[in-house]
């Protein structure tokens, strides 16, 4: 582990205060300023602080809070991309993109689809091939699974629904 | 019950200040407040739930070194302690009772997944989850 000073617990508990307002409002926006003010230290004892306490400097927190937020919203709403951007704090759809993008390694709009695609992709193929494509030992593909057993005449297919 | 867990324990930056907030401000009842040289085993209860005490204790010799006393001061204050859950029959209500005592909440009550919760911490920076009681139908 890296040779890290100890930091005034009391110091601690000020900073949590900021984290935990940012935290439950983190579509509001968070100037070092008033972050420090919570905490009551000065600005640069604030970000220097912060970022020794949780691992990152306090805007990047507040990034990633944010961009948690807006996945949820992705995953879980039909909400527009833009509306979401706008929800979860942003004031322009570029920057949301651009942050996104630096943080997830991939766009809103992928990881909808991929959501998506991992939520219902399943329902078109039917169950008997999901088994065997469960199957532990399983080497090939689900499509050469179901070619294969076309020409078997079905057999294959009848052994795995029992 | 005669079996099961007996008491779960938090650090507390203070075992004074931690009585005050949990007797005073939460209404738990103090079950043992014992002393031995430097050490003060303190657990208190809630009132509804005697088979379960909540121990508070102060991280520091001779239990820990001072230096391991330090770092868990700091995860204390820091919040990152594990999640505690408080159940109670009214969520807003007890909101309305504790924030006007003073408690420091990190959320208020917000009605979702079928139940109402609000989030609170204690003088330390433990995080406490205030969950409403899901209503058993009759």
């Amino acid at each position: 582990m890296p040779e890290r000073s100890p930091q005034d617990p009391e110091l601690l508990r000020r900073l949590l205060r900021a984290k935990d307002r940012m935290d439950v409002a983190s579509h509001e926006e968070w100037p070092v300023e008033r972050l420090a003010r919570i905490s009551h230290v000065s600005q640069a004892h604030f970000a220097r602080e912060f970022r020794d306490a949780f691992g990152v400097p306090p805007h990047r927190y507040l990034l990633t809070r944010r961009i948690e937020r807006a996945k949820a919203l992705l995953r879980d709403t039909d909400m527009s991309i833009t509306d979401i951007a706008f929800q979860t704090g942003w004031k322009s759809l570029g920057t949301f993109g651009r942050i996104f993008r630096d943080i997830t390694n991939e766009s809103p709009g992928e990881l909808r689809e991929r959501e998506k695609a991992a939520a219902h992709g399943f329902d078109s193929v039917p169950a008997c091939f999901l088994i065997a494509a469960h199957r532990p030992n399983l080497t090939k593909a689900v499509s050469e699974k179901r070619t294969r057993s076309a020409k078997g005449k079905n057999r294959a297919t009848k052994k795995e629904v029992t | 019950m005669s079996q099961g867990v007996g008491v779960v324990g938090v650090y507390v930056r203070d075992q004074d200040e931690a009585l005050k907030f949990y007797v005073d401000k939460l209404g738990f009842r103090v079950h043992t407040d014992s002393r031995n040289g430097d050490y003060r085993w303190l657990t208190v209860q809630h009132p509804e739930q005697p088979s379960f005490q909540l121990g508070l204790y102060a991280p520091g010799p001779p239990v820990q070194d001072a230096a391991t006393a330090q770092v868990l001061r700091e995860l204390v204050a820091k919040g990152a302690m594990p999640p505690l859950v408080l159940v109670v029959d009214d969520c807003r209500d007890s909101y309305k009772r504790m924030h006007a005592a003073g408690v420091e909440f990190t959320q208020e009550p917000v009605t979702r997944y079928g139940s109402t919760d609000a989030s609170f911490r204690d003088p330390s920076g433990n995080g406490w989850k205030m969950i409403e009681a899901r209503k058993v139908p009759s």
